[in-house]
């Protein structure tokens, strides 16, 4: 038996107004483990993202974070916590600059003042390991191409040394040869010991990329998948619905994970 | 920005060692203004026009003016409309701050009234000295200011809806503690009068100070090279170091020997200059005026890096506030008198048109404190040349008005153009 997973979700509840986004959501992540979350529009995926981020906290249920219970109320508790996120929409400043928006909220200083130059280095440092196309760091975010401010989006994500990361369909807005860099990063990600929880709709990357997978379908949980030993068509049809016969838990966690 | 042109083209050490070395000097400098001109080039190409248009503005006001009364660029006119431009330039400053979040305070003429009536009512009926006077009116200014945001950033309704309301409160206010009384006189040797009427007659303090700024700007730029090109990254060439001391030396030495002419440096500017330059740097070299930038560009964004957004919002409103009671005074300290008029009219119209004449963009997130010099002294030329030529008062209002059209214009356009920039 392994250790507590990183991140557990239990029972996690979240409306907005009069409509259940989600509903009794469970949801495990291990260290060095690539979960896929998958789910039709309006699945409540970004929603979920949004609730293990900080963004809009849960109304009920239970978080554990290295099998400590633990409150997510707003984006710094989980950035604390070790966890980064690469949002759908990426929330970058346009008016910013790379350099800007990669350390906003974690600005290097020197004698008080910004230290420009030393947070320039790490950025390139950075972007370096992260792609061929390294885009110009002065340049006011919103003069780059949505491939380069995605970039920009991971690069932050990983700046603070995070040892779970959220992204949130990373590759949707990316060209091939940037895709394959996101999914060899994501690998590599792994390979260090990070747990990654991945949305995505293409299921060849979930194939590819994922260890396990986890299906939501309006709102609730549809199905716990072990990728490698699950045929794709299964894993679609419990997305469209066409299946509700998965357990919707997995029933011996520990042996099912 | 006067000072911001960034010169990323220079190589690194490593790409180019000794070619500097191996060019004749006046060749290497010819490059490094090539350089510069390129790159500015394609900043304007990518929308980022800057201070450029006000100044082409300033250039044409002051040549019309100049041809038509040979007095307009007399050391005497100049030295009047430098201390003419401080007190509602004071104001504009903290419109810029609001501008940078997307918002618009609408409360500042007021507050700038209701700060000048306390400080009168207070010094001159009650015998307060001055100087306490003057620190209650001015944190008078920072505590209106900081209500509206704080209503602001937590009700969320636009802040100019709030200062709308704040504007009919803080006039009511005045008018309130100057009751019945019409016009309070002040003391014309007091520590306020002197706020404008106090000039640096020694000629070695203009041009020390103008010695000052240009060496500062260029040992911190300097200092940023060596640091750069010790730890082998990009970093401006020496030439282009130097070439922009030097623009600024000759600015700076210009209006200190105009200024010599007259009286010399008067206090209002110094202060005025200081403030703005002071700002400046808070805004753009500390995590405090970081921000601000980010919250002008996307409130959300910001809120996800885990920015304290009600606080920061609370605090530019506060800093709008507070400059404002400080214009107020320095308006005041002009006329040595205070009236149930002060802050009224069109003060409030000025202090948003300069900033926002002076490159400060209405959308937020993008703007410094010195377009609000800049387009002060816009606004100020254009109303001393008026009064120079003896032109009525309606012309001005709609020469002032064009200009600001044209500068709401150029700004939608850079911003369209910028977002282009970014699809390509």
């Amino acid at each position: 038996m392994s250790a507590a997973p990183l991140l557990s979700l239990h029972g996690v509840c979240k409306r907005y107004g009069a409509v259940e986004v989600l509903i009794d959501i469970d949801l495990e992540i291990r260290a060095g483990q690539v979960v896929a979350l998958l789910g039709d529009n309006g699945a409540g995926k970004s929603t979920l993202i949004k609730v293990i981020s900080g963004v809009t906290p849960a109304d009920r249920g239970e978080i554990r974070w290295e099998g400590r219970p633990v409150h997510i109320r707003r984006p710094s508790d989980a950035r604390e916590l070790g966890i980064a996120t690469v949002f759908q929409d990426l929330a970058l400043c346009g008016n910013l600059d790379v350099v800007g928006n990669l350390f906003l909220g974690r600005e290097i200083r020197r004698f008080g003042f910004l230290d420009e130059m030393e947070m320039e280095r790490r950025t390139v440092q950075l972007l370096e390991r992260l792609t061929r196309g390294v885009p110009e760091l002065r340049a006011p975010v919103v003069a780059l191409s949505s491939g380069q401010r995605q970039t920009v989006a991971i690069a932050r994500s990983l700046l603070g040394g995070p040892r779970l990361l959220l992204l949130d369909e990373p590759t949707a807005a990316l060209g091939l040869q940037q895709t394959t860099e996101v999914l060899d990063l994501v690998d590599e990600l792994r390979d260090r010991g990070l747990g990654v929880l991945l949305i995505s709709h293409n299921m060849g990357d979930v194939k590819a990329l994922a260890d396990r997978a986890v299906v939501l379908r309006l709102g609730r949980n549809n199905g716990f998948f072990d990728v490698n030993t699950v045929s794709q068509e299964q894993i679609i049809s419990s997305i469209t619905g066409a299946t509700e016969n998965e357990p919707r838990r997995p029933a011996h966690q520990e042996a099912a994970w | 920005m006067v000072k911001g042109t960034r010169d990323m083209t220079d190589g690194t050490p490593q790409a180019r060692p000794a070619e500097p070395a191996k060019a004749p000097r006046g060749q290497a400098a010819g490059r490094a203004v090539e350089n510069w001109v390129s790159h500015g080039r394609r900043r304007l190409r990518a929308g980022e026009v800057g201070s450029l248009p006000v100044i082409l503005v300033l250039a044409v006001v002051w040549i019309t003016f100049q041809s038509l009364n040979s007095n307009f660029l007399s050391p005497r006119n100049l030295s009047n409309l430098s201390v003419d431009i401080v007190g509602t330039g004071l104001i504009a400053v903290g419109i810029v701050f609001v501008l940078l979040l997307g918002e618009l305070d609408l409360s500042v003429g007021s507050i700038s009234g209701l700060a000048a009536a306390i400080f009168a009512v207070l010094s001159v009926d009650n015998g307060v000295p001055e100087w306490l006077a003057l620190i209650i009116a001015v944190l008078a200014g920072t505590a209106a200011g900081t209500v509206q945001g704080y209503s602001f950033a937590r009700t969320r309704v636009p802040a100019f809806v709030v200062t709308l309301a704040g504007l009919l409160t803080w006039s009511g206010l005045m008018l309130y503690i100057l009751g019945t009384r019409g016009t309070i006189n002040l003391d014309e040797n007091g520590l306020v009068a002197k706020l404008t009427s106090y000039y640096f007659t020694d000629d070695a303090v203009a041009y020390g100070l103008a010695a000052l700024a240009a060496g500062l700007v260029f040992l911190v730029s300097f200092l940023d090279r060596q640091r750069r090109q010790a730890a082998g990254m990009q970093h401006r060439s020496l030439q282009v170091i130097a070439l922009r001391a030097g623009a600024l030396a000759v600015i700076a030495f210009t209006v200190a020997y105009l200024l010599n002419r007259f009286q010399g440096l008067p206090l209002a500017l110094l202060i005025f200059l200081v403030v703005v330059a002071g700002l400046d740097v808070l805004l753009r070299r500390t995590h405090y005026g970081r921000q601000i930038y980010a919250l002008g560009g996307s409130v959300e964004a910001a809120r996800r890096a885990s920015l304290h957004v009600t606080r920061v919002q609370t605090a530019v409103l506060a800093v709008s506030g507070t400059m404002a009671a400080v214009g107020g005074l320095f308006l005041a300290s002009r006329i040595t008198s205070v009236s149930q008029s002060s802050g009224s009219g069109v003060l409030l119209l000025n202090a948003i048109a300069a900033a926002v004449i002076g490159g400060t963009s209405l959308f937020g997130g993008r703007g410094s404190t010195w377009s609000a010099v800049l387009g002060m002294l816009v606004i100020q030329s254009i109303a001393s040349g008026m009064a120079i030529t003896d032109t009525p008062v309606a012309v001005q209002f709609m020469i002032t008005g064009g200009v600001l059209f044209a500068a709401v214009v150029i700004d939608a356009l850079s911003r369209r153009s910028q977002e282009a920039h970014g699809r390509a």
